[in-house]
């Protein structure tokens, strides 16, 4: 129980420091922000009127509890360029960004875990080394460059898949599958490459150990070795390496929406960069990071259920 | 089985370490001479496939893109080293204190490296581009910064593991200050994962510029960057695709080129690791 309880602490310890930063490299911006979101054309009495509105006359440490007050009752602002709530903003693109995440989850999952149990069992052969260079080449690749090229060599023949755009899951399912698998695959390829090479190694390193040279003694086929006594003690490493996925996922929707046109929470966050809409890209981030660092610490929870062991230490 | 795992390694030296030496002479090459002005325009000859006077076609201003794809090395070799070096000092001086000393300080440091790292990658970056401006200093330095935590944790489990050893009671013996014990001792001793995180970190550092300056928030105009060509060439992919596949290449083998080299030098440094 006292490592669920530390856990929450670091986890409200992280989240108190997160806002901190998000807040205040806000604050060490240069020159006048209200100034800079309404152009150099802008009068003296605009800036003071959105100033006002901003609450930027205010002392700082009110400026950030009146901040912190609002995330925790979920309002993240409001939104300059759109003079809508930012929470509202975030909620109307969350979907296109949610499945795009979850799909390519899912196609890591399904590719590198079988990947990597496969050539756990032809290690130091000549296809090991062929594929040790495809995985560094996978991770050396771009992915807005390798989504560019999915587009033009798959995209541009098959139908299937629209290429710019996104079509609402309620619309057409296969509409929504058909603009959302080429930017999974993007965003999936990468983490594909890392994780099937810990896969791997943490399937190699089971292999060594005295208990799978018992069990085959006992004349056990390699099969059910593999997936009765390996893939159960070497899964607890692969999942802690899974749990740090969503991280990377997520940070990699952000740039491949662009590539592909969806109109996610990472494309609003690039455009409200580019309209200079700080109220905007301060909510973005801070809601992207607390959700990730929620979900971390769920997948963190689940470890412990699973493994008692990390209860334990 | 031995002799295929060794050439493996020498393999990720050869390939990883020659590509860089390539790429290092052809931004050195590029300061006193490109075939045509990177930065020349020329309308009337725009979007030309590769031919005998541009080997590599032109773009859609007509510039050069062999001439431009060679000046893009210096962009990136300029970012990644600035990013690298920020990374590297900054992350070896917080987690060398924070592992040196421990205790309170260490928590500290240590909460304040995990809250950095729970910003998923490039959204820390974008976070401190969107604040102080986009452009060639401004991105290295917010990816430099991307990278601090993770090479100070690097260091700071250097720190604790080196901090027992007799070496340094010896050295405290002789009355040796902590500053000189950590940085004249301990560092030497703790440099070989700092070299491979490096080697790796000016990886990191051109997918992060690369991404950003496709996202138009990275490096600008004038400076040359891959990046930035490769944003502009996704509107002539289908008419004229050689426009980014130059530099897309260029990209992705100097990358794959500093994995290469991290993960051998991992590989020579420390002989129990295994051969990824």
């Amino acid at each position: 129980m006292s490592y669920v309880i530390r856990r929450i602490l670091l986890l409200l310890v992280t989240l108190m420091l997160v806002s901190l930063i998000t807040f205040f490299v806000f604050q060490i911006m240069p020159g006048n922000p209200a100034r800079i979101m309404l152009g150099t054309e802008a009068s003296d009495t605009e800036v003071l009127q959105l100033e006002k509105q901003l609450g930027l006359d205010k002392p700082l440490l009110i400026q950030y509890t009146d901040w912190m007050k609002g995330i925790i009752t979920a309002d993240f602002g409001v939104s300059i360029k759109y003079s809508k709530p930012v929470s509202d903003l975030i909620l109307s693109r969350l979907p296109v960004t949610l499945s795009l995440a979850l799909m390519s989850i899912i196609i890591v999952v399904v590719v590198a875990i079988p990947l990597g149990i496969f050539m756990a069992q032809r290690q130091n052969k000549v296809s090991d080394l062929f594929f040790s260079s495809v995985t560094q080449l996978g991770m050396a690749i771009p992915p807005f460059w390798f989504g560019m090229l999915l587009i033009m060599y798959l995209g541009m023949v098959f139908s299937f898949f629209s290429v710019s755009g996104y079509v609402p899951w309620s619309e057409s399912v296969q509409g929504a599958l058909g603009s959302l698998l080429l930017p999974a695959v993007t965003i999936a390829l990468p983490q594909i490459a890392i994780k099937f090479r810990y896969v791997r190694n943490s399937i190699i390193e089971q292999l060594g150990q005295d208990y799978v040279r018992t069990v085959q003694s006992r004349g056990l086929s390699a099969k059910l070795i593999m997936f009765k006594h390996i893939l159960k003690n070497a899964m607890i490493p692969i999942l802690t390496i899974f749990g740090l996925i969503v991280t990377e996922i997520v940070a990699g929707t952000v740039i491949v929406e662009q590539v592909f046109g969806l109109p996610g929470v990472g494309s609003l966050l690039v455009s409200s960069i580019n309209y200079r809409d700080f109220p905007l890209v301060q909510g973005i981030i801070m809601y992207i990071t607390v959700a990730v660092v929620f979900v971390n610490f769920i997948i963190d929870m689940l470890y412990t259920v699973m493994d008692p062991r990390i209860r334990l230490e | 089985m031995k002799r295929v795992k060794q050439r493996g390694k020498n393999l990720n030296l050869i390939i990883g370490g020659g590509i860089i030496v390539v790429f290092l002479s052809v931004m050195i090459v590029s300061f006193f001479y490109t075939p045509y002005d990177p930065n020349g325009m020329d309308v009337s000859n725009k979007l030309q496939s590769p031919n005998k006077g541009n080997w590599l076609g032109t773009d859609d201003f007509g510039r050069d893109i062999f001439s431009r794809v060679m000046s893009g090395t210096k962009t990136a070799f300029l970012v990644g080293s600035i990013a690298v070096g920020i990374g590297l000092i900054f992350g070896t001086v917080i987690g060398g204190v924070a592992g040196y000393i421990g205790g309170w300080i260490d928590e500290i440091m240590m909460r304040i490296m995990d809250a950095l790292m729970a910003f998923p990658g490039i959204i820390l970056a974008l976070m401190l581009v969107a604040v102080f401006g986009p452009g060639l200093v401004n991105t290295s330095i917010a990816i430099g910064l991307m990278t601090v935590p993770g090479i100070a944790r690097i260091a700071r489990s250097g720190f604790i593991q080196n901090k027992e050893f007799e070496y340094v009671l010896s050295a405290k013996l002789i009355g040796a200050k902590p500053l000189k014990i950590m940085f004249r001792h301990i560092l030497p001793n703790v440099s070989s994962p700092l070299i491979v995180a490096a080697s790796i970190g000016f990886a990191t550092a051109m997918l992060a510029e690369s991404g950003l300056s496709y996202l138009g928030l990275g490096v600008q105009p004038p400076d040359p960057s891959w990046g930035r060509m490769l944003k502009n060439s996704q509107t002539y992919m289908a008419s004229a695709p050689w426009f980014t596949y130059a530099p897309g290449v260029a990209i992705t083998l100097m990358i794959l080129g500093f994995y290469m080299l991290g993960n051998a030098i991992r590989d020579l440094s420390d002989p129990r690791s295994k051969n990824e």
